[in-house]
């Protein structure tokens, strides 16, 4: 089993539909939406569709806090653009949309693994796994031995040893990783419609079951075709910029 | 779980145990067999069971990531692994034979047996090295050689993978590596170094050479971190008539900054190969180890010290390349000669790392007597040298990192391909004569290089037009 790991979309067509397509040329045989399928981008209603798809085809499907926040309206930690994007999103989606939505579970464990958008320890309050230490408070609140999770949008990978010790390690793009059996594993793909390490192409990662192996990937996709929707839409410009992060902000 | 009592017959995986035939501290060593696996196979199998003993377990998993990775004669080539949910071991190709271990028993070997090894060595690690893997355990314990003579590196429990996540890295406070061989950096935490492994390599060919260790064997953390300070006793010291060349090889391996030995094992083997043209510097002269005042100020230097940023191993091995340019210098191609010079330079801009090795071949002809003096009587060799010599001159390289060589063989281009190979050269510049049907016809020393060669090759053309340039294959 072949499973392609997709978080973080925000409603970008474009990146989405090149990481389904690079997904199928390395074989991916099942896919998992790690939540954040709307929000920001121009195309929610696309996203969806797609993302329908899939899930009636056995996808494992959890829910984001962007996808909530279109739901029961946004959090209070939401910022006043987000906001914005998300009371127009909601007028985009039709009833199966929101249905679809409303159904998504906060975590999904089978075969000994955890998908969940944010963290384990609790889910529902979607805070982040930004250091070894959050992500060793996530490993030990499951049973499951890997974590697949988004909500952070760059990539990254967890291990915890039997001791305790937790490491972290950035991934290098097309190297398949062998994730050691006797220790525990928590793998962020990055996000496929806003990553933001400073790099436009989309993030995302293939776990192969048989192998115990974790490879991560970069896929080029025309990002100035979702700048151009969003600008169209009158979303706010804060989402354009993000797609294609001038050079100053980089790290 | 583990195989508390492993016996000859016991079944692991569909693998038959057959022999016990080394006991470690961290494990078993079985040769084994499989009816479907018609080379001789070993099974590795750890020593302690799950939750035991924490080190032979992350060494086991390290070993078990990494070795599945690795390719090539310089391995043992891996066959299969079973983890600590099951039964864990590690099953891969059986090296006949002992390790160099056995050999330093009969230390001080002959300077030029020593040489031989550590240039077998050295191509070892540069070919693990290029696969993004450094060793960092290198000790005559885990080399062993194939009848055909490669060197094969064992062991890699301790090794790092710059790819892949380093299971070791976050698990143990102390350095981690083997007492009389750990390099400098290394006691520091540092554990992505490939010249770590040139270190390590330095102390055992010290130790074939001499008979004894540089370091002695420490078993405390403040006796390992006296190499940071304390330069071991130079070999010569040792043993009377210890050529001077051998001596600033193994000493520069021994600096203490990684930046001051050799950069890539491919330069060292080089080295180990061309003793005549290591240039001799105050190491190869040393007869005593340093001073009290310069240790105590090395001393309180290392009392500080902080590991160096350590290189991203590609970009290190790239940054550092053999560059091989072959200079055909008879009567007629000096402007092809001129062109390949002003080719160079230009390469050499951009690799400041870059060790260059000037090459041209004295055809000697198939059958009959050679005449290898004209009739001056001075040798072909010798004037073929003094012009290469004259010939790279304009270039103003670092005299430490050019070397000339005449190879004197009846076909220029396999001579060409041959050396390359050996001396693990990374790119090699060589120019061609214009295109003519009959050069077509016959076929030209320069394509039958870019066709033969390792490696990357640049071919310089002049030809009749102007706006020939030199292409990259």
């Amino acid at each position: 089993m072949r499973t392609a790991l997709l978080t973080d979309i925000h409603a970008n067509r474009e990146a989405l539909a090149a990481c389904l397509s690079h997904a199928q040329r390395m074989r991916a045989d099942r896919y998992a939406y790690l939540g954040d399928l709307v929000g920001y981008g121009a195309d929610p209603a696309w996203v969806l569709d797609a993302v329908i798809t899939h899930v009636e085809r056995g996808a494992i499907a959890v829910l984001g806090n962007h996808d909530a926040a279109v739901l029961h309206g946004p959090g209070k930690g939401m910022s006043a653009p987000a906001r914005q994007v998300i009371e127009w999103t909601r007028q985009r989606l039709d009833a199966r949309h929101l249905d679809f939505l409303a159904d998504l579970p906060l975590t999904h464990e089978t075969d000994d693994a955890l998908y969940v958008h944010a963290n384990t320890w609790a889910p529902e309050r979607w805070e982040y796994v930004a250091s070894a230490m959050d992500a060793r408070r996530s490993m030990t609140a499951t049973a499951s031995r890997h974590t697949f999770c988004g909500h952070v949008h760059e990539p990254g990978l967890y291990h915890m040893s039997p001791g305790g010790r937790v490491a972290a390690f950035t991934p290098i793009p097309g190297t398949a990783i062998p994730l050691a059996p006797q220790r525990r594993w928590l793998a962020i793909p990055g996000s496929v419609g806003q990553p933001r390490d400073g790099v436009p192409a989309a993030c995302y990662a293939l776990f192969d079951a048989a192998q115990h192996s974790l490879t991560y990937y970069r896929v080029p996709y025309d990002f100035e075709a979702a700048a151009a929707k969003i600008r169209a839409a009158g979303l706010p410009e804060t989402f354009v910029v993000l797609l294609d992060p001038p050079a100053l902000i980089r790290p | 779980m583990t195989a508390l009592f492993p016996a000859p017959g016991t079944s692991i995986d569909g693998f038959r145990l057959e022999e016990e035939v080394h006991r470690g501290g961290m494990a078993t060593l079985w040769r084994a067999t499989r009816p479907d696996i018609s080379f001789p196979l070993m099974v590795k199998l750890p020593r302690t069971g799950y939750g035991e003993d924490h080190a032979a377990i992350v060494g086991f998993e390290v070993e078990q990531m990494i070795l599945p990775t690795l390719t090539g004669v310089h391995v043992p080539r891996f066959v299969a692994a079973g983890d600590f949910t099951t039964q864990p071991y590690i099953a891969m190709e059986l090296i006949p034979g002992a390790t160099l271990r056995a050999r330093l028993d009969e230390a001080p070997l002959p300077p030029a047996e020593v040489a031989a090894l550590g240039a077998r060595i050295a191509a070892a690690l540069h070919d693990l090295h290029r696969q993004d893997v450094v060793h960092l355990d290198v000790k005559a314990s885990s080399v062993l050689f194939r009848a055909s003579g490669e060197a094969v590196l064992i062991d890699f429990g301790l090794a790092h993978h710059h790819r892949l996540p380093d299971l070791l890295a976050e698990e143990f406070r102390l350095p981690m590596g083997t007492g009389p061989y750990i390099s400098p950096e290394q006691i520091l935490g540092v554990r992505s170094d490939p010249r770590s492994d040139l270190f390590a390599l330095g102390v055992t060919l010290y130790h074939l050479a001499t008979g004894e260790r540089p370091y002695g064997n420490p078993t405390t953390i403040r006796g390992l971190r006296r190499r940071l300070y304390r330069d071991p006793v130079p070999p010569r010291r040792l043993r009377a008539n210890f050529p001077p060349w051998l001596q600033e090889i193994i000493l520069r391996c021994l600096e203490v900054d990684p930046a001051a030995r050799y950069q890539t094992a491919a330069q060292l083997a080089f080295a180990l190969q061309n003793p005549e043209q290591v240039p001799l510097t105050e190491r190869a002269r040393r007869t005593t180890a340093d001073g009290i005042a310069k240790i105590a100020r090395r001393w309180f230097r290392a009392l500080g010290a902080e590991p160096p940023p350590s290189p991203a191993m590609a970009d290190h091995l790239s940054r550092s390349p053999i560059v091989m340019v072959a200079i055909d210098l008879a009567a007629g191609m000096e402007a092809i000669a001129e062109a390949l010079r002003r080719a160079v330079q230009r390469i050499l801009q951009t690799e400041p790392g870059a060790r260059l090795a000037c090459v041209t071949v004295l055809r000697t002809s198939r059958i009959g007597v050679d005449f290898d003096v004209d009739e001056q009587g001075r040798s072909l060799h010798v004037l073929r040298l003094v012009e290469l010599k004259h010939w790279a001159r304009p270039l103003r390289w670092a005299p430490d990192r050019v070397t000339f060589h005449v190879l004197q063989a009846p076909d220029p281009a396999s001579a060409l391909v041959e050396y390359a190979r050996t001396n693990h050269v990374d790119h090699i510049v060589i120019g061609a004569r214009g295109s003519s049907a009959l050069r077509r016809y016959l076929g030209s020393v320069s394509s039958r290089v870019v066709a033969e060669a390792p490696c990357t090759v640049t071919v310089f053309r002049v030809g009749d037009s102007a706006a020939a340039g030199p292409s990259t294959h």
